[in-house]
């Protein structure tokens, strides 16, 4: 059974045909070309296939596609897009160097969003595979924390939830790095929390 | 020609600086493509058929059912898929003939236009066996137990010097356990995963490649060279691209049997490509593992904690299929200074998965043994376990006789000592109380040999004003862009600006695989010498085009000194009284790994080790069903690696003024598994140091804690409970 | 995956006609638990109806002073609702124990109670499961069995039930609401759940194509206080080795430890969240020492069967069940 969809991916409204067991994330990897969420597990285990959904952080491995028609995905590639605060920039020393002649999309042109460019500068990854779900997560925390949503680590559930490093881990947890990038992850997202 | 020196050192400008990660931008943006992200017009996508016997023959496969749904291309199984030329490695020789020898080993393969028709018509696949009796548990008693010829490190099998018995026997103080090490997986957050494009014999006018491999990997060439042959392809024209690698700790340094289905089934389709993607599930069995080991510990020490006997006793397992022997007793041989040593290994090869490389495969279970080892030696001493290490600091390798080329392993003890806040003296167990919590502190040493791997080679030419550099080298999460960049920046004399470096394809000269601490060791070495060779033949002006290609120079250094990194671990572990829950709010390790290249990437690959060290002493733990044969924890739900929330103040340093001057020009020696080496023990021995319960067996977990917390009216109770 | 044709309900009622005219159809709400069983082979339904357009998606205050939690409300939103973090807290912690920020924003929560046991076997259909495929026996039982049940089990399943919101339920003396062909009905949340019996692949007593539609808790006591306290092996995103949710009302008396009423459920020990009534009893009247505890949480294991993978069961929830009273009457929470 097929079924035709509309979804708008960071900023793009598209139409596709899908089979309808087709989960979110296939269709925006296999069928539209957006790599930028992962599978790393694919049932809702590592945190990898990470998107804002609709406002919300969300993983796009355990949805169908169809069940989805109609949404709004933000993935990594296109979330400068949801920064109220970009930030100023590196450090000096730290910049990264110019390095067009990589392979893969030549990112100059793609804004980052103060949570990326914090990742970056506390090197909050390594091999790189779990980070687009890292930094989609990130943000989605640090909306959390701002609305005052308790968390597992939370004592008082009465006030408002301190920005804490233990808040923040616990935030993350739903994103396994096995790198083990966690200490940089942490101080990237304090970084971009403070500002 | 003059004789042959150790290497001459580079003069670190751009080395030993912070730089950012080139490839940085691109991953936290997402559009760094992985191998099965590559662009491939028409691709089909693959998927598995996997046994459900651990032994035996299939009997048959009906394939009717799958090949009737539409949009499958093709069903291939022993019967119909393309020949290899070589199966003499059996792992590489899938659906050649009707043997299983594990259960979970591919039996069959479909072809689809879709993952999603794929998958339904490979479930749909009905695969009759006739199963033969199967031996898949690692016992003491197996029958199956013999003694390898060689471990997979290329040492003996068994070493022995003195006496060690009649030392034991005539010791003041003894320690005489067992430990043990469960399976592990490496869990690379990317799949195994491949994009296979068969273009034929006549590709390219005849010289162009026979067929593509877009592959996850450690080494483009390690690919090449083993698969070219099992496929009756020319080396030069099998390609091999791996851009960027999510990850691999030791799986992705050699192909695996899900690379070869991916071949076989791009040439059955030729030339259409095919995308094949191990699924989290199928990584428990097709791409290597951890094995288990049981490990008799035995040390015999005089009255002032002088080691008189250091006897190591493996028992590991293997698989039928093929034979890889983990080196669980190799760091035991040069660790310690003791007259009277011994080491053996004894390897049942079982009717299982393959195991392979995990990160510091054999020193990260041997050296988990040996360092609560010596941990339990220094209680019984009475002695301080960092001055029980300062006792036994051997001269010279115990093993070879070779001088260390620079052992500062007390040096990392001490500064680590001072830094963490270690109290000096015997250890008290349970004497901190904060509230429910037990708090303990515990130490242990690391070490990883410095390698640098042969084979490598690198070109260098002057285009556009800028200096293109290429070797067939990888970047799995090291920082392998940045910091080749760096030392290439350094070898020309130049700034990063000027250096466009290639790596990641075979169409760049032959470079080792990223992995054994080895890879920026190996290809700096190779980088430098084609830099020098450029500067001697073209000089610093010049002129377009000009190009220099070198291999490694000899080094007679390596011959003469026993080159190893150290490093000094400290934990700091609360346990929950009533429930026994660990948790680790301190881990600091203090290393000597030569120089850093970019201190920023060095710190993160150590403080990487030490998070895997901290999942491997409390989560970490595959469970293999003797019953049926396969590892019944197979996904991140059930096999655990920590979150971020296990992890807290983490904390890597390294010795000043450390300079490696025997190994290579940048006078490293390279820094990927030495986290994870010791940091095991040094949780375990600070769980001791909080509760008195000393776990010998990892992981250690809340259940293994709780009988020996209580009271002893429950502890009866429990063991009572158990026992029945 | 196997083929399914997916249908997407506009209204309760035709939702329900849907799936009870169709012996293979199935709900789909959030999806975290059937989409990762629809690719495992454990659910191979032939038509999937959405009930995420249903109009189930609000907290409401009941007229007792209850709270109702429709059906289709998402984790994240109750677990951060300002009323229910001040009269059900032992509802908030348990949600925010649960699973991982993003399943929490996806994953509703009729389908969090009806979610299926996360035993290996029963995820893993190469190898027999009773629950899965009746009659083929269970592989726990003699095999990896660290998660396996140690209450109310039987010879045919020892899975556990995986929900910690089913927990802290249990002590709220909930109740569900369900729709039917026949209309609407309410049961209490206590017999929702059932034990496996001879018949593990009925996780309750729900008849095929009710639909849940909410959950209503009626007013915490006056003055109780309550938790919820989760063991596992990692600190985060981690299903339970044991659980335990408690409420408490402190005594008029001085000492806080002299409780007027204790309730207690336990997780990650049966086939349901287990009401520990027994202990419930010896603990009624009496000072919640160590030692009294301890016996009253005896005394509710007297019919706990333990193996070897599971024997270490005892021990933590007595551990854990001195953690989440202690918390209670100290105010101090110290296990996180």
């Amino acid at each position: 059974m097929t079924r035709t969809i509309g979804l708008d991916v960071d900023g793009e409204a598209v139409r596709i045909e899908i089979d309808v067991r087709t989960t979110l994330l296939d269709a925006l990897r296999e069928r539209l070309g957006h790599t930028a969420p992962k599978k790393g597990c694919d049932h809702g285990q590592c945190g990898s296939c990470t998107v804002i959904l609709d406002g919300r952080r969300h993983l796009t491995c355990l949805s169908l596609a169809v069940a989805h028609d109609g949404a709004t995905v933000t993935t990594s590639r296109g979330l400068a897009a949801l920064d109220e605060a970009p930030d100023a920039g590196p450090p000096a020393d730290t910049a990264e160097p110019s390095s067009p002649s990589l392979p893969g999309a030549d990112p100059a042109d793609l804004p980052l969003h103060r949570v990326q460019q914090a990742f970056l500068d506390h090197d909050g990854l390594q091999c790189g595979y779990c980070t687009p779900g890292q930094v989609c997560s990130a943000v989605g925390a640090l909306a959390e924390l701002a609305a005052g949503q308790p968390s597992h680590v939370t004592d008082d559930l009465s006030g408002r939830p301190e920005l804490s490093d233990a808040e923040i881990r616990e935030r993350m947890s739903g994103n396994l790095c096995r790198c083990g990038a966690y200490a940089g992850i942490v101080a990237a997202v304090r970084q971009a929390a403070g500002s | 020609m003059s004789e042959p020196t150790g290497p001459t050192l580079l003069d670190p400008v751009q080395m030993g600086r912070p730089v950012g990660r080139l490839d940085g931008r691109r991953k936290v943006l997402g559009v760094a493509p992985y191998a099965v992200e590559h662009e491939a017009e028409g691709a089909a996508q693959a998927a598995m058929v996997a046994s459900t016997v651990p032994r035996g023959r299939v009997r048959s496969i009906d394939a009717t059912a799958a090949r009737a749904l539409p949009g499958v291309l093709a069903v291939l199984d022993h019967t119909n898929a393309p020949r290899v030329a070589d199966g003499e490695d059996r792992e590489f020789a899938p659906l050649q003939d009707d043997t299983v020898w594990f259960r979970r080993q591919p039996v069959a393969l479909v072809v689809a236009e879709s993952s999603e028709v794929a998958r339904e018509a490979a479930a749909l696949v009905a695969v009759e066996y006739d199963e033969e009796p199967a031996e898949v548990g690692l016992r003491p008693d197996s029958p199956r137990l013999y003694t390898p010829e060689k471990l997979s490190d290329g040492s003996e099998s068994d070493t022995s010097a003195g006496d060690v018995e009649a030392a034991l026997a005539a010791a003041t103080h003894v320690v005489d356990e067992t430990y043990a090490t469960p399976y592990e997986h490496n869990n690379p957050m990317e799949p195994h995963a491949t994009i296979a494009t068969w273009h034929g014999e006549d590709a390219g006018l005849g010289d162009g490649p026979v067929l593509t491999l877009v592959d996850s990997t450690q080494g483009v060439h390690a690919v090449r060279s083993s698969l070219a042959p099992v496929l009756g392809i020319e080396p030069e024209r099998l390609e091999v691209v791996a851009p960027y690698v999510g990850g691999g700790f030791g799986s992705k340094g050699a192909p695996h049997v899900n690379v070869v289905l991916a071949a076989l089934a791009a040439k059955a389709l030729a030339p259409r490509p095919v995308r094949l993607t191990v699924t989290r599930q199928q990584m428990f069995a097709l791409v290597g593992y951890r094995t288990a080991t049981i490990q008799h510990f035995r040390l015999g020490a005089d009255a002032d904690g002088r080691l008189t006997a250091i006897s190591h006793d493996v028992l590991e397992q293997s698989a039928a299929i093929k034979e890889f022997v983990e080196q669980t007793g190799s760091p035991t041989r040069s660790m310690y200074a003791a007259p009277n040593r011994r080491t053996t290994h004894r390897v049942a090869r079982l009717d299982v998965a393959i195991p392979f490389w995990m990160r510091a495969p054999g020193e990260m279970p041997g050296m988990f043994a040996h360092e609560v080892a010596m941990d339990e030696l220094a209680h019984r001493c009475g002695l301080d376990p960092i001055e029980l290490r300062v006792r036994n600091e051997p001269d010279v390798d115990p093993e070879t006789g070779h001088p260390f080329g620079r052992r500062r392993l007390l040096e990392c003890l001490r500064r680590g000592a001072e830094r963490f806040g270690w109290e000096e003296g015997p250890r008290a167990p349970l004497s901190r109380r904060e509230g429910d919590w037990l708090v303990g502190t515990g130490v242990a040493s690391s070490t990883y040999p410095a390698n640098a791997m042969p084979g490598n080679e690198a070109t260098v030419t002057f285009e556009h004003g800028c200096y293109a550099v290429g070797i067939g080298a990888a970047d799995i999460g090291t920082g392998s862009w940045t910091s080749l960049t760096q030392v290439t920046a350094d070898a020309l004399g130049v700034g990063l600006e000027q250096i466009r470096l290639g790596i990641g394809d075979t169409r760049y000269p032959s470079a080792s695989v990223a992995g054994g601490s080895s890879g920026l060791s190996s290809w700096g070495i190779a980088i430098t010498a084609a830099a020098r060779a450029f500067r001697e033949q073209h000089g610093d002006r010049p002129s377009e085009g000009a190009s220099a290609t070198a291999g490694m120079p000899d080094n007679p250094d390596l011959q003469e000194y026993a080159l190893n990194s150290y490093g000094a671990h400290f934990a700091k572990v609360r346990v929950h009284a009533d429930t026994g829950q660990i948790r680790v709010p301190r881990m600091l390790g203090v290393f000597s790994v030569g120089r850093a290249v970019n201190p920023t990437t060095l710190r993160s690959q150590f403080l990487g080790g030490m998070v895997m060290g901290l999942s491997a002493a409390l989560f970490e733990e595959s469970v293999r069903d003797p019953r049926f044969g396969h590892v019944v924890t197979q996904d991140l739900a059930s096999y655990h690696v920590a979150a971020n929330a296990d992890v807290a103040d983490l904390d890597a340093i390294w010795l000043d003024d450390d300079v490696e001057t025997h190994l290579n020009p940048m006078g490293s020696r390279g820094a990927g598994e030495i986290g994870i080496v010791g940091s095991p023990a040094a949780i375990v021995n600070a769980v001791f140091d909080a509760t008195g319960v000393r776990v010998r067996d990892l992981p250690v977990t809340a259940d293994k804690l709780l009988a020996g917390l209580l009271p002893q009216r429950e502890r009866d109770h429990v063991l009572g409970d158990a026992s029945a | 995956m196997t083929p399914f044709t997916y249908t997407r309900a506009h209204d309760p009622a035709s939702a329900v006609a849907a799936v009870a005219g169709r012996p293979d159809a199935v709900f789909l709400a959030g999806g975290s638990n059937l989409v990762d069983h629809l690719k495992l082979g454990v659910a191979t339904p032939g038509e999937v109806v959405d009930v995420t357009g249903l109009a189930l998606t609000g907290i409401e205050d009941g007229s007792d002073g209850g709270l109702r939690i429709g059906a289709g409300v998402r984790n994240s939103d109750p677990a951060a609702d300002a009323r229910v973090r001040e009269r059900y807290p032992v509802l908030a912690r348990a949600l925010l124990a649960g699973a991982s920020p993003q399943i929490r924003h996806q994953a509703s929560t009729a389908g969090n109670l009806l979610q299926r046991t996360r035993c290996v076997y029963f995820q893993d259909t190469t190898t027999p499961c009773n629950k899965r495929e009746p009659g083929s026996g269970c592989s726990a039982i003699g095999g990896y069995e660290r998660y396996a049940a140690i209450l109310g089990a039987s010879p045919a399943c020892v899975a556990t039930h995986p929900s910690d919101l089913a927990v802290a339920l249990r002590v709220l003396d909930a109740s569900v609401v369900v729709l039917g062909p026949d209309g609407e009905r309410r049961l209490p949340f206590g017999e929702l759940h059932r034990l496996p019996g001879d018949d593990p692949s009925r996780d309750t007593t729900l008849a095929h194509g009710e639909l849940v539609t909410a959950v209503e808790l009626p007013a915490p006591p006056p003055g109780a206080r309550s938790t919820y306290v989760k063991v596992r092996d990692r600190a985060s995103y981690a299903f339970a080795l044991v659980s335990v949710a408690a409420l408490l009302v402190p005594s008029d008396a001085g000492d806080p430890r002299d409780a007027a009423q204790v309730r207690l459920a336990f997780g990650g020990v049966a086939h349901v969240p287990w009401r520990a009534t027994r202990a419930e009893e010896a603990l009624t009247g009496v000072r919640l020492t160590d030692e009294a505890i301890d016996a009253a949480v005896e005394l509710e294991l007297e019919a706990a069967t333990t193996s070897e993978g599971t024997a270490y069961k005892r021990a933590m929830l007595r551990g854990t069940v001195r953690a989440a009273l202690r918390e209670l009457s100290t105010g101090e929470r110290t296990l996180r």
